[in-house]
């Protein structure tokens, strides 16, 4: 643990020699391709794949009409398994409404899957689907969150009266009280547009069904290996013993989900008793996959003198889409990472997550925290700007000091435990990140170009991110008769190298090479119980509990090789695959012959009561989440005729307690970096007044390429975790939240003295263009 | 994002595709680069009938300078124009212009004549040849024509080209002298579409006014366009900064950019004048040798 | 839809399949040659994931067809190292600078840099980010990609062997 080894993985993926869910080949194999709606709301008047039916190649065409009594509604997994702890302490509604696999006689969103064609091959597929005519009666799209519950809009979903899917509201300390005593009050709404995960693969998946042993065999693109199976036996009414899930190699994810096409493409395979195939278009997935963001945030602080803030008060809104399966995930996630770094005791929040005629969103890498982030470091600079104070120096003030941790937040986290942040010395971070900047330098710099009359800026955002989360994650750690050892998990990778840093973590505990530690990951078949890799925990999660089973099993190892040797596991060592008296390395028995000796049978040599076999499987119960946290600092240089922003610099400091391996963290850092700048500058998902996507193809959904990203300088900071044994805690994530912020304060200090409202993201370069020219004739009529 | 269904036809000369064309008439694409066809038929946004492949048509991808002007063949690739040798000096705005057309994959397939022939708006291809004098060798059933590009663009993806018709070459001029020139680009991402471009030239007469001026503008509207006031304006001035700052802002009229997802109107006539007026501080820059062309040559 | 017949080399070896004329190359080499290094980001020939070298020039092959492919010569991510062999020298600094994680966009993106290291032998940082924006990746920041060309620029230099892709 803790060191800077290659990754296993890279050979096979280097090579082309990975196997995505795309390189799988199964004889006999269909290809699905998913007729969807092309209004945003809508009455289906007419569905008729009579044509389509009859189409060169095409085997099937099924609807919702085939699906009814043999496939179920999807559950509302996020909804039911709300902390029954936090819906104690705060008052929750989010009222049931279950997704259709497909719709029935009303359409939500274009891009919704009305109906599925199964053919030959793809081409023929898609050929068939011009085939299928669909007539719509168009209703009013609802299109504005802030809008959306007013009762002239029109509502999505009948049985639900209105368009609330989620609402909830807490308050820590007496802030009515503190807003009205505070010297000084300023109130603003920040807004963050809708975007897309954009994995690099997308969507896929393959099912098989066996006949004879009915046994259903599923591969897919999901990093929730156990939940895709749960829902499958489900809504197909299998045992869940009989399903299957294996997640292949996968090219990224940021942010899981559960779909249509994930349960529909199994069906199809049962069905027609025959393998069947569905593999995402882009289109399709910038259409339909893991929309995010989309938040507006009404945010008012009470503050003193010195930019000191006494109390705050949120309202948010989160624009869910047409369904909210995710329920208060996101949305309850921005309102316990909204405070950040701060130290804001009177805090109150009401967050409503609300119904549109648009994609359902889905946690991104982030889950709301970028949102929150962007709006609270968004109302320090305004502070610093009103009382005319360096913005750096507004942060400083507001930090939790060091001395104060651990700092309990007055508010429960999403399970339902008191917030209570680790230890921590955020002004410390604050400073190694700005001295990590060369934050003198760039001032000066700043200066410099100035007299020239270029417009650099720095801004500084910082963040804690609540990772690891529950409710467990297990690990099964097992010593073959080579020597070699297993590790397997309920965890997947999706690049983050977990074939590579669970090896390690199990390498450490046994005295072996990472090399001779094989991690299997994302098969339901192998692991009886998993939860799967997002939300930073996976790290934390499985990482423990590899390690804890390793330990277990060195244990064992110990004790039987006393057994072996005749001598006291006290004095034994565990050191390249061998075990041996301390100080004595040329004798001792091997890892693989003492697994010979755990072998059952009669010549087992395994000390008295022990079950065969050198393995152990652990689960690890998190007590709650650990909190990771960082301080960004970028430098941007603004082109005021124009609103283009150009990034110069951009450096991070991370605490995530126990790093894995550095270079790993590294990696997790950068991508989010560039991610977050994608989200702050160019990554918008547009739909027109009737719900008609606009942004459905790489022309027009913009993701950062490497002329885009800066050169990303990372610095650490440890402050090991006490939530976990092995004081890690997770980074997935965390860059990805400071960034929008971080350019949005840059970009205001690039323009000061100009006032500019930043409070709309992305900063695309007309809006910025704009927010500045209304500047300017603000400061005009003001003179 | 499966193309549809297409009958391949792959002639070996330029008499084979006329006729294969002028056969099949609407009915029919040609495929030369195939960067900008083959995503519409990805997105089935067009489904011809027929494909005519060009790529094996010989003797249309040559590329040769005679004296002043230069000659490319409309399958050249625009990698190829790219890499000519001293391109940088010869014709900055040329060099600079084609190392903006998307990335280096896209440009080692797209061809100079199929660029204009889809006369997209925002390509940068028919604003060269506006700038730089062009004129384009049509062959079509009916015989051979030479046509100035201002003739050839019509409006979005509209040219004055027959169904049975193809460019197959295009005639630059690129001028000596004093001549300073560039081509500047405003795109959200590097390679990405310009929002607006700018191709700007310059050429001083010996007592420093302006002999000589073009100004070719992209993404500002239907299609390409020159702004003829703007070039009337600077020619036989000296090229003060009051000038430039004229200059800048009468492009306005030769422009009529509409709004879409990248950009209002609005914008782009902002962008369009800020583009034109720091395109024209370069051009005369270079035309008086103050400031280096893109190979780090004045 | 009528099938031809195509004759290609692809990693040296002369191959010989049959195709639809609209059959994507990216689909015929994925498909009927079962090479699936290759792969598919977006089949609209923005996110360069598709990339290979056809007679030495990078191409999107989801903008190619099959049959455009006759005759020609591919290099594709599978040649640039045997299976049982060491890592080309840009391979090997992919892996060493960390310069790939989740994969899916690496084989487009050492294709594309094979084409760069022959062209520029020696490139800067800000030729490498300019040459290599057509490739798309969501997990790097691209900070180690562009650290991992350093490298194999260096040692390609160094030992005086080409990119060879």
């Amino acid at each position: 643990m803790g060191r800077r080894l290659r990754r296993k993985e890279d050979r096979r993926l280097l090579t082309g020699a990975g196997t995505y869910v795309a390189d799988l080949r199964l004889p006999g194999l269909l290809h699905a391709a998913v007729v969807r709606s092309e209004v945003a709301h809508g009455l289906v008047t007419h569905l008729d794949v009579a044509a389509a039916r009859q189409a060169d190649g095409v085997v099937a065409v099924l609807t919702a009409a085939d699906l009814e009594g043999r496939v179920g509604r999807f559950p509302e997994g996020a909804r039911t398994e709300i902390s029954p702890a936090l819906v104690e302490k705060v008052p929750l509604e989010v009222p049931s409404c279950p997704m259709p696999v497909l719709a029935t006689d009303r359409v939500h969103w274009v891009g919704q899957p009305l109906a599925v064609v199964v053919a030959a091959d793809r081409y023929l597929a898609e050929d068939a689907l011009e085939l299928v005519e669909v007539d719509y009666e168009p209703l009013s799209a609802v299109r504005d969150p802030e809008t959306a519950l007013d009762p002239a809009t029109p509502v999505l979903h009948p049985e639900l009266g209105d368009n609330l899917a989620a609402r909830f509201a807490f308050s820590t300390g007496d802030v009515d009280a503190a807003l009205a005593a505070a010297p000084f009050r300023l109130r603003q709404r920040f807004a963050m547009g809708r975007q897309a995960a954009n994995a690099m693969e997308t969507r896929g998946v393959v099912a098989s069904w066996d006949p004879g042993r009915e046994e259903l065999t599923v591969w897919g693109t999901n990093a929730r290996p156990h939940l895709l199976r749960a829902y499958l036996a489900a809504m197909l009414a299998l045992p869940a013993e009989r399903v299957r899930f294996i997640a292949p190699d996968m090219g990224g994810s940021f942010g899981t989900g559960v779909y249509s096409e994930d349960v529909l493409v199994p069906f199809l395979a049962l069905h027609l008793r025959r393998p069947v195939r569905w593999l995402e278009d882009r289109r399709e997935n910038l259409t339909a996959t893991r929309h995010a963001r989309d938040q507006v945030h009404d945010l008012e602080a009470g503050y003193d003198a010195e930019g000191r803030i006494l109390a705050l008060r949120d309202r948010f809104v989160v624009d869910s889409g047409a369904y909210n399966p995710y329920a208060i995930t996101v949305s309850y996630n921005a309102a316990a990472h909204l405070r950040g770094q701060y130290r804001i005791d009177a805090y109150a929040f009401e967050g409503r997550n609300v119904l549109t005629n648009k994609a359902p969103v889905a946690p991104v890498r982030g889950a709301g925290r970028p949102e929150a982030v962007f709006a609270m470091d968004g109302m320090l600079d305004l502070i610093a700007a009103e009382r005319g104070l360096d913005p750096v120096e507004v942060r400083r003030r507001n930090l939790i000091p060091p001395e104060a941790m651990p700092y309990p937040m007055g508010m429960p986290y999403r399970d339902g435990v008191e917030i209570v942040y680790d230890q921590a010395d955020f002004p410390d971070q604050l400073a190694s990140a700005l001295e990590l900047f060369g934050y003198a330098e760039q001032r000066a710099r700043q200066a410099a170009w100035r007299a020239e009359g270029r417009r650099m800026g720095i801004g500084v955002s910082s963040y804690v991110e609540g990772s690891g989360y529950g409710p467990h994650e297990g690990a099964i750690v097992r010593v073959d008769q080579t020597g070699h050892v297993l590790v397997v998990t309920g965890a997947k990778s999706h690049g983050q190298g977990l074939e590579t840093t669970l090896a390690q973590v199990c390498a450490d505990q046994l005295g072996v090479h990472p090399d001779r530690v094989t991690v299997r990951a994302g098969d339901t078949a192998l692991i009886a119980y998993g939860i799967g890799t997002f939300a930073s925990r996976s790290a934390v999660t499985a990482g423990t509990a590899v390690g804890l089973a390793a330990q277990a099993v060195r244990a064992k190892v110990l004790e039987v090789a006393a057994g072996l040797l005749e001598a006291d596991p006290a004095d034994l060592e565990l050191a390249d695959g061998k075990v041996f008296a301390q100080g004595a390395p040329g004798t001792g028995v091997t890892l693989a012959e003492v697994a010979a000796a755990c072998a059952p049978g009669p010549r087992s040599r395994l000390p008295e009561g022990a079950e065969p076999g050198l393995e152990a499987q652990r689960y690890f119960v998190p007590p709650t989440v650990t909190f990771a946290s960082g301080t960004h600092v970028v430098a941007v240089e603004v082109d005021e005729d124009t609103g283009f922003v150009r990034l110069l610099r951009y450096v991070t400091v991370d605490d995530c307690g126990q790093m894995l391996n550095p270079t790993v963290v590294e990696g997790q850092v950068h991508g989010g970096v560039a991610h977050g700048i994608g989200n702050g500058l160019l990554e918008e998902v547009v739909y027109d007044g009737d719900g008609q996507l606009l942004t459905g193809s790489y022309m027009d959904y913009l993701v950062p390429t490497t002329a885009e990203v800066p050169p990303i300088q990372v610095g650490h900071q440890t402050f090991l975790s006490d939530r976990n044994p092995f004081g890690i805690k997770g980074v997935g994530e965390g860059g990805a939240v400071s960034p929008p912020a971080a350019i949005a304060g840059a970009v205001a200090d690039a323009l000061r003295p100009l006032q500019v409202d930043l409070s709309e993201l992305p900063l695309h370069p007309e809006r910025l263009f704009r927010r500045i020219q209304e500047a300017k004739a603000r400061q005009r009529g003001s003179t | 994002m499966k193309p549809p269904p297409f009958e391949y036809v792959a002639p070996a000369s330029l008499e084979e595709a006329v006729a294969a064309l002028a056969e099949h008439g609407d009915e029919a694409k040609a495929l030369a680069g195939g960067q900008s066809l083959v995503p519409l038929l990805a997105f089935r946004l067009a489904a011809p009938s027929v494909l005519v492949d060009l790529n094996g048509v010989a003797g249309l991808d040559h590329l040769s300078e005679e004296g002043d002007r230069l000659v490319i063949g409309a399958l050249a690739r625009q990698r190829a124009v790219e890499r000519l040798p001293g391109l940088g000096r010869r014709c900055p705005m040329l060099a600079e212009a084609v190392a903006q057309v998307g990335h280096v994959a896209i440009r080692n397939r797209g061809t100079v004549g199929g660029s204009l022939a889809h006369a997209d708006p925002a390509a940068e291809w028919p604003a060269l040849a506006l700038a730089l004098d062009g004129e384009c060798q049509v062959v079509g059933s009916r015989g051979t024509r030479l046509m100035p590009v201002e003739d050839l663009l019509v409006s979005y993806f509209t040219t004055t080209l027959e169904p049975d018709e193809l460019i197959t070459e295009l005639h630059l001029t690129l001028p000596d002298g004093r001549v300073g020139s560039t081509f500047v680009e405003l795109a959200r991402r590097h390679g990405d579409f310009a929002i607006v471009g700018v191709g700007a030239l310059l050429g001083l007469a010996s007592d420093g006014s302006v002999a000589r001026s073009r100004l070719a503008l992209i993404g500002v509207g239907e299609r390409a366009v020159r702004a003829r006031r703007a070039e009337a304006l600077l020619e036989g001035e000296q090229p003060g900064d009051e000038l430039l700052d004229e200059a800048a802002a009468a492009v306005d009229d030769a422009i009529s950019p509409t709004s879409d997802l990248h950009g209002s109107a609005t914008y782009r006539r902002q962008v369009a004048r800020v583009l034109t007026r720091r395109a024209l501080a370069t051009a005369r820059a270079r035309a008086e040798g103050k400031e280096d062309g893109p190979d780090g040559q004045a | 839809m009528v099938r031809r017949e195509i004759e290609l080399r692809v990693n040296g070896r002369s191959l010989r399949g049959s195709t639809e004329p609209r059959t994507t190359l990216a689909d015929f080499l994925r498909d009927e040659l079962g090479l699936t290094g290759t792969h598919l980001g977006c089949e609209h020939g923005v996110c360069g994931a598709c990339t290979i070298l056809l007679d030495g020039r990078s191409v999107r092959s989801c903008l190619l067809f099959a049959v455009q492919a006759q005759g020609s010569e591919l290099r594709t991510v599978e040649g640039l190292a045997d299976p049982d062999g060491p890592l080309h020298p840009i391979q090997e600094a992919f892996s060493e600078h960390h310069g790939l994680q989740c994969g899916f966009c690496t084989p487009g993106f050492l294709m594309s840099v094979c084409e760069l290291l022959a062209d520029d032998p020696d490139p800067d940082e800000q030729e490498i980010r300019a040459y290599l924006s057509g490739n798309l990746c969501r997990c790097t920041g691209y900070q180690n990609i562009v650290a991992a060309v350093q490298a194999a620029a260096g040692k390609l230099r160094e030992t005086g062997a080409g990119p060879g892709g």
